[in-house]
């Protein structure tokens, strides 16, 4: 199935939880927060979160702004 | 001068210059710049992560370390208050609970002048989720006393557009801000050099936000620096109380008497 990371769809295998995404992004260095489709999903909230079809994820972090 | 205390959020902070950490040549002048200015408030913005392209791209948060610094994440680029919420949320994630942040909602990508209505809208909303919201306004007391009486931290007017460096226009609207709130002004935006921070705080200000004057100096780390004293002085010239301006006459400031003849 799809969805969508930072506006890239992204192919993943059905019931794949939100931590095996963010695994295979090759983030795990930075400190980053999660939003699927619009709503926080806490970082000790990642294991047992299933993803399902079209899910919109973002995920940021902090960059230099004023 | 310990009495001098500024506050914002219940928090002490002993620089009244706060810094952005956008639009600097690489994170090392980033950091350099920002231990001259002394700033203790440094605002960050809140973007997506490239996923896996760059895997060895640096991390701002390696070079400003939360533990050294307070983090104001901003919602810079945020044109309506739906946005701002969402980010300023994600921001409280990624700074495991801090509330201290810079809402701006913009309205006009060629000024980046800010959407009141807007940011009167997102305001009301993060102080009820329990935000310390610093905010990017107009120079409109009406609307500034709004915020204030949503709950702010700190209430913080453009003093010319954001980047352009053009000073303190309106001098005159700051002034009645600054008198009739009890919470924090701080000028944001617009300030070029030293003299335009040193003018803000003697006009009574708590604090100046700068970024660009700092950054797109030919030497940013002596800008720092400048910026540093000049808030420092003209706190203290504040403080100090001016002497009234006369306009009509001369006072010597020599003895009138025991001149030679």
């Amino acid at each position: 199935m799809n969805i969508i990371v930072n506006g890239e769809t992204i192919s993943i295998a059905p019931n794949t939880s939100l931590s095996k995404v963010i695994d295979t992004l090759n983030i795990k260095n930075q400190r980053f927060a999660v939003e699927v489709n619009g709503e926080i999903v806490t970082r000790s909230e990642h294991n047992h979160y299933q993803m399902k079809e079209n899910d919109k994820v973002e995920i940021v972090v902090a960059v230099g702004g004023g | 001068m310990r009495t001098d205390q500024f506050v914002i959020a219940g928090k002490e902070y002993h620089s009244r210059l706060l810094v952005g950490t956008g639009k600097y040549r690489d994170f090392n002048e980033t950091k350099t710049a920002i231990e001259e200015s002394g700033a203790e408030i440094v605002t960050v913005a809140i973007r997506r992560t490239n996923i896996g392209q760059h895997p060895n791209e640096e991390n701002l948060l390696d070079v400003l370390s939360p533990k050294k610094y307070t983090l104001l994440p901003n919602t810079a680029g945020c044109y309506t208050a739906e946005e701002a919420v969402r980010t300023l949320r994600l921001a409280r994630e990624l700074l495991d609970g801090h509330n201290l942040v810079k809402l701006e909602v913009l309205g006009d990508s060629k000024t980046l002048f800010p959407n009141m209505p807007e940011t009167l809208i997102a305001a009301k909303t993060l102080v009820k989720e329990g935000f310390d919201v610093m905010v990017y306004c107009s120079d409109d007391p009406i609307q500034a006393r709004q915020l204030e009486d949503i709950g702010c931290a700190a209430i913080m007017p453009l003093a010319s557009l954001i980047g352009s460096g053009m000073g303190i226009l309106n001098p005159w609207n700051l002034n009645i801000i600054i008198d009739q709130l009890k919470v924090p002004v701080i000028v944001d935006a617009g300030v070029g050099t030293a003299s335009d921070a040193a003018i803000a705080m003697e006009l009574g200000c708590s604090g100046v936000l700068m970024n660009t004057a700092i950054a797109k100096a030919q030497n940013p780390i002596l800008m720092a620096s400048a910026m540093k004293k000049a808030v420092q002085a003209g706190r203290e010239a504040f403080l100090a109380g001016r002497m009234p301006k006369k306009t009509y006459q001369a006072e010597a400031s020599s003895p009138t008497t025991g001149l030679i003849s």
